[in-house]
């Protein structure tokens, strides 16, 4: 098990530098001029010249790329000239380790930025996490027994609707109608934890479920096709015969089984969420990391775009890790090796 | 969006859509004579088109499909004999407040059955249609391309073992690992201008914009194809029609594409049809949140892009296009729920 973990370490560390190479090559060695992308109206050689040099862009791509990583252990200068550094420090912004980069449109290193988002965009992924699993996996169970039934067409019908509905058209229909025009709920406006869990609930919730909703709906089809699967199983009967409470063989026999792969699935979900809620956060105007992104495309901000995607990744990789070692944990039968 | 998140697997697996295996009906037949029973087999295709028929969610599903198909495949022609009019504008009917279209439901009328749009008094009906045209071909060619590269990656990597293999599978692991919305979005700022370049047309022009959106789509889209496929081959490929043409001498290509591709159109239809809605909403998004195509162009996303201004004062403006995406995937959503049912020889009637 020790092993494994540590072997599984490593080959998260490889695939994150991969992932950072690959996004580096993609946004600052394509045949687009990555400076002449900085300034859109307000491009004069100059300040193109000018943006080069301060961003690095100047330097060769295999040298940027070891500057970033340098960058996440020890400080940056913006730009790197130790000449100007000395003639005029005022002149020179430097980015604290970790450095994930400097965005010259926010004059603003891109770590803050991102550290501004994060807490925003986990706030409307754990609420979504946490609607989503407590609704979807319960509906998946009840329908699951009562198969055939209409409670089960009833369920399996609003999650194929649910399924369907675009998000971005449910996040609308919840802010300009339930929010704005019927005003049963106050309208989201992200109030951090600290300032008090009810509040910070209360203004993650629309935006949560406008997220939820997608993920609750196919989550109540893999319940139930997973449950129907295990409570097939001879072992189920053998419990059965053994005269062992329906109650219990559902809870200690069915849904242990049936819960393995819905939480390998719950686990890679989540860790694609941080990516940024995007549609979420652009219909409420959340800050969150999708906002941000939004922000940085249409001002074709790279370095904040670079690293939005290096983050992104970064959780996805880790949910990975995350889901195979817990797979073992969870699933008595799975033997790491 | 994309929220892409039909990433979820199926519960019986990719191996669990193979090809319905025949299977012996055991009805009795009244015209046999002294009662004995008389046993008919059926093949493959025979099993499927009968559950298919006998399943009427996903008949109406298949129905809906096709007629949407067509529609916007006869778009433009309508469109030429002035059935639609998505261009033409209507001063007249847009003088309420704020140019708000007069009338029931955003101006439904006889001959606006959809209404019109708010400020130029366009058929949001035929707006709608055009638009379906545009984002259809997009969702289209990108599961084109998904399922083409998928199923040569997958074969290859299947087929072949060893060290392609494992390259290939890490090579979809790391596509996987890439946030594929992040980078719809944000790969716009590289690539657009170069596709512009390549195309010989200016960057702010419809067709770079719906090659970039069909490359990048259907790029992020292929792993899905590709590990089923893999999967599949990983068992075909230990089959003894594979062994018999390969002690005659059979050549690779002849294999992957003779011998091995029509075992896996059953995989391939099913998750073609499931990935397509996938890609649908994914267009809708983009233009939702204003980086897909450009309002000038009809798209359903370029549209919805338009409605969001109008929730409030034009509910009916905003709730048509979004119906119509909605209906659009649904259909061929329960049209792939169908297929896999029907496809599946593990599926007891559920």
């Amino acid at each position: 098990m020790f092993f494994y973990i540590i072997r599984r370490l490593v080959s998260v560390v490889v695939m994150l530098f991969i992932i950072s190479m690959t996004t580096f090559l993609v946004f600052f060695a394509s045949p687009v001029d990555p400076a002449s992308l900085t300034c859109a109206k307000n491009c004069t050689p100059q300040v193109i010249e000018g943006n080069r040099k301060l961003l690095g862009f100047d330097k060769p791509i295999t040298v940027q790329y070891a500057n970033f990583v340098k960058g996440l252990f020890v400080a940056r200068d913006f730009p790197d000239d130790p000449e100007q550094k000395a003639r005029a420090p005022q002149t020179i912004f430097t980015c604290e380790a970790p450095c994930l980069g400097y965005s010259q449109r926010q004059a603003k290193s891109v770590t803050e930025i991102i550290k501004d988002g994060l807490p925003i965009t986990a706030s409307i992924a754990l609420g979504a996490f946490i609607l989503w699993i407590t609704s979807g996996v319960f509906l998946g169970i009840i329908a699951a027994l009562n198969r055939g039934r209409w409670i089960d067409r009833l369920l399996v019908g609003i999650s194929l609707v649910g399924y369907s509905l675009p998000s971005f058209f449910i996040g609308q229909l919840l802010l300009v109608f339930v929010a704005i025009k019927w005003q049963l709920w106050p309208i989201p406006n992200f109030v951090p934890p600290s300032e008090g869990l009810g509040l910070w609930a209360q203004s993650i919730m629309l935006p949560s479920v406008t997220l939820a909703a997608i993920f609750g709906a196919s989550y109540v089809r893999l319940t139930r096709a997973y449950m129907l699967e295990t409570m097939a199983e001879d072992y189920i009967r053998t419990a059965r015969a053994k005269g062992v409470k329906e109650s219990v063989v559902v809870r200690r026999h069915g849904l242990r089984a049936a819960l393995t792969p819905i939480v390998t699935a719950a686990g890679l979900d989540l860790g694609g969420l941080l990516g940024g809620a995007i549609i979420s956060e652009q219909v409420f105007s959340f800050r969150g990391l999708g906002w941000t992104s939004i922000q940085a495309i249409t001002n074709t901000d790279l370095p904040v775009i670079v690293a939005v995607v290096v983050v992104a990744s970064f959780f996805i990789v880790v949910a990975n890790l995350v889901v195979d070692v817990l797979y073992g944990v969870i699933d008595p039968r799975v033997r790491m090796s | 969006m994309t929220n892409a998140p039909g990433q979820v697997e199926p519960p019986s697996g990719p191996s669990g859509v193979g090809a319905a295996v025949a299977e012996v009906d055991t009805t009795v037949d009244s015209a046999a004579v002294d009662g004995a029973v008389a046993i008919k087999g059926r093949s493959p295709w025979e099993i499927v088109r009968r559950r298919l028929r006998q399943d009427r969610v996903t008949m109406v599903a298949f129905g809906a499909s096709v007629f949407f198909v067509v529609l916007a495949a006869i778009a433009p022609l309508l469109a030429k004999v002035g059935i639609l009019n998505p261009d033409q504008t209507h001063p007249e009917l847009v003088q309420g407040l704020g140019s708000m279209p007069e009338g029931f439901m955003g101006g439904v009328s006889a001959s606006h059955w959809l209404g019109v749009e708010p400020g130029t008094g366009r058929d949001l009906l035929s707006r709608i249609i055009t638009g379906m045209t545009t984002s259809l071909t997009v969702a289209l060619l990108a599961t084109i391309f998904s399922v083409v590269v998928g199923t040569i990656i997958g074969i290859i990597s299947g087929f072949a073992g060893g060290r392609i293999d494992w390259l290939l599978s890490r090579f979809m692991d790391l596509v996987l690992s890439f946030p594929s919305t992040l980078m719809l979005l944000s790969l716009q700022a590289v690539l657009v201008d170069r596709i512009a370049s390549l195309m010989g047309q200016p960057s702010s022009a419809p067709p770079p914009k719906i090659a970039f959106m069909v490359l990048v789509l259907g790029f992020f889209g292929f792993p899905f194809f590709a590990r089923i496929i893999r999967g599949q081959v990983l068992s075909l490929r230990e089959r003894e029609f594979v062994e018999a043409a390969r002690s005659l001498g059979a050549r690779r290509g002849r294999i992957y594409f003779k011998e091995l591709l029509p075992h896996l159109w059953a995989p391939l239809l099913v998750y073609t049809t499931l990935v397509l809605p996938a890609n649908i909403s994914a267009e809708a998004a983009l233009g939702f949140l204003g980086v897909g195509l450009n309002p000038p162009t009809a798209s359903l996303g370029a549209i919805l892009n338009d409605t969001v201004a109008y929730a409030l004062p034009d509910p009916a403006y905003f709730f048509f296009p979004g119906v119509t995406v909605f209906l659009l995937v649904l259909s061929f959503n329960l049209l792939g729920d169908g297929l896999r049912d029907a496809l599946d020889p593990k599926a007891g009637r559920q």
